[in-house]
C-alpha cells in the first residue's frame, strides 16, 4: 500500500486506411458479423433537443479532402448533461457518435441534437459544443478538437475553454449555421488550420 | 465511493509519437502545424460513451469464425491474443470496448480500397470486438496476420500488426494503437512503427509470445496488456484493484 504504480500509456499508433473495417464495418463492405455501425445513429424518435445536423470535410496541407478519416463526436444533451445511458442501443441518446468520411466525397455527416451549456467544475458555463476526435493514415495520435455554434455568440464569449484560444484562431472552431445544418470543415494545416486540443 | 475522476494526467507527448514524422510520408500533409492548445478537462474529456456486455455477440471476439461459413473457419496459423486493460495508476480498467481489425494471413484486408495482389480468404473478414471483464481482461482468437507491401517507400512492408481502438471512461482516454509480434524482424524497418521516439515505446507495443495459453494441437497465444491514462487522483481514493 502507498507505492504508486506509474504505467506508461499506450502508445499511439495511426489508425491507417482501413480504419472502417473494425469500426465502421458497413461502410468498406465488411459488414458480417457486425450488422449495424456503432455510433451510425445518435438519436431516437423521443430525444429532446434541437434536431441538427453536423456536416463538413477534412482537408490537408494540399488542400485535398481526407476520404479516409473516422470521427467520433462525444457531446452533451439539449439540457447540457451528459448521458449515462449506454451506448450503442437504438432510440436511446447517448452523446456518442461516430462516422467515416465518405470513401469518395470525404463529407461527414452527423445527426443530432444541439447540445445545452456543461457546467465547469468552478461553476462557470461552458459555451454549447461539440467535442471531436479525428483519425486517419498519416495521423500518428489522434486529433482532439471542438466545434462550436456561430448562433452562439454570447456564450461562446463566456465559455472558459472558447477563451483560452487565442481570439485569431477562434473563428477556426465555429461552425456556421445553414438552415438546420452546422457546417464544420476542419483544416489540418496551413493558414485555416483547426485549433486543435491537448486534453 | 468517487463519482467522477476530476482531471485526467496530462498526456505525455514526447512518449507518444510526434504528429510529424517525415519517414512516415502520410504524416506531412496531415500534420498539424501549431501544438495543440492544453486546458484543463472538464466534464467534456472525463466523460464518455459507456457500452454493455449485452450488445457482444458471443462470435464477436472470435475472428477464425465470425465471418466464416457455418463449417469453415479463417486461413492461417490459429492465435489468441488476450492481455489487460489497465491505466496509468495499474488500476485495471473493466467493462471498455476493444475493437481490433487486421488483414489476413495472407496480408489481404477486406476492404474496397485494398488492391494488393494477396487472396482474399472468404472465411475471413478481419474485424472483432470485445469488452474487458471485471478484472480489465480481453480475449480475441484469430489468425495471424500476414506483412503486406506498402507504397510508403520502395520495397516498404508493414510488419505483422493488429490494429486496437480502445474506449475509457473518458472521451481523454480514447486510444488507437497497433498490436506487433515479437521477434518480427520488419518492426525496425517499419516508419510507422519508429514514429515511437523510445524503443520502450516500441517494446510496449509488442506482444509476447505466451505459451501458458496457447492450446497444444490448437493454438499459439500473444499477450499484449493496454495502459490508458490514468487520473490525477490518488490510488487511494478508490478501492485498490491491481493485482
Amino acid at each position: 500500500m502507498g507505492t504508486k504504480l506509474r504505467l506508461r500509456e499506450s502508445p499511439s499508433q495511426t489508425a491507417g486506411p482501413y480504419v472502417h473495417i473494425g469500426c465502421v464495418p458497413n461502410t468498406c463492405g465488411v459488414g458480417r458479423p457486425f450488422m449495424t455501425d456503432l455510433g451510425a445513429v445518435m438519436l431516437g424518435d423521443k430525444t429532446p433537443g434541437e434536431r441538427i445536423a453536423v456536416e463538413g470535410q477534412i482537408f490537408d496541407g494540399a488542400g485535398d479532402v481526407l476520404k479516409d478519416a473516422l470521427i467520433e463526436v462525444w457531446q452533451a444533451d439539449h439540457a447540457g448533461q451528459y448521458a449515462t445511458a449506454t451506448a450503442g442501443q437504438p432510440g436511446v441518446f447517448s452523446g456518442w457518435g461516430r462516422q467515416a468520411t465518405d470513401l469518395d466525397t470525404g463529407r461527414f455527416r452527423f445527426e443530432t441534437i444541439k447540445p445545452g451549456c456543461v457546467q465547469c467544475a468552478d461553476g462557470r458555463l461552458q459555451a454549447p459544443h461539440i467535442s471531436f476526435w479525428i483519425v486517419a493514415r498519416g495521423i500518428n495520435l489522434g486529433l482532439n478538437t471542438r466545434m462550436y455554434f456561430s448562433d452562439e455568440a454570447q456564450a461562446n464569449a463566456k465559455c472558459p475553454v472558447f477563451l483560452q484560444v487565442e481570439e485569431q484562431f477562434r473563428p477556426t472552431l465555429t461552425a456556421e449555421r445553414n438552415g438546420d445544418v452546422y457546417i464544420f470543415d476542419i483544416y489540418l494545416q496551413g493558414a485555416k488550420e483547426t485549433v486543435f486540443f491537448d486534453i | 465511493m468517487k463519482a467522477r475522476p476530476e482531471q485526467f494526467q496530462s498526456r505525455d507527448r514526447t512518449w507518444q509519437p510526434k504528429a510529424l514524422t517525415p519517414a512516415y510520408k502520410s504524416t506531412r500533409l496531415r500534420a498539424p502545424g501549431r501544438p495543440p492548445v492544453l486546458f484543463a478537462n472538464t466534464l467534456s474529456e472525463t466523460t464518455g460513451p459507456v457500452f454493455g456486455h449485452d450488445m457482444i455477440g458471443p462470435q464477436d471476439n472470435d475472428l477464425i469464425c465470425n465471418y466464416a461459413s457455418s463449417d469453415g473457419a479463417a486461413i492461417g496459423p490459429r492465435i489468441a491474443v488476450h492481455g489487460r486493460v489497465r491505466d496509468e495508476n495499474g488500476r485495471v480498467v473493466p467493462g471498455v470496448l476493444i475493437e481490433i481489425w487486421q488483414a489476413n494471413s495472407a496480408g489481404r484486408y477486406r476492404h474496397k480500397n485494398d488492391t494488393y495482389l494477396a487472396p482474399l480468404d472468404a472465411n475471413f473478414g478481419g474485424a472483432g470486438r470485445t469488452i474487458t471483464d471485471k478484472k480489465g481482461c480481453y480475449t480475441f482468437q484469430t489468425v495471424q496476420p500476414g506483412p503486406y507491401p506498402w507504397p510508403n517507400s520502395e520495397n516498404a512492408w508493414r510488419p505483422a500488426h493488429i490494429h486496437f481502438s480502445v474506449f475509457g471512461s473518458g472521451f481523454a482516454q480514447r486510444l488507437i494503437t497497433q498490436m506487433y509480434f515479437e521477434g518480427d524482424p520488419l518492426i525496425p524497418l517499419c516508419p510507422i512503427v519508429q514514429s515511437l521516439n523510445d524503443p520502450a515505446a516500441v517494446n510496449q507495443l509488442t506482444a509476447r509470445l505466451d505459451m501458458d495459453t496457447a492450446i497444444s494441437m490448437d493454438r499459439l497465444a500473444y499477450r499484449f496488456d493496454i495502459v490508458l491514462r490514468g487520473t490525477t487522483s490518488t490510488p487511494f481514493e478508490n478501492r485498490l484493484e491491481g493485482n
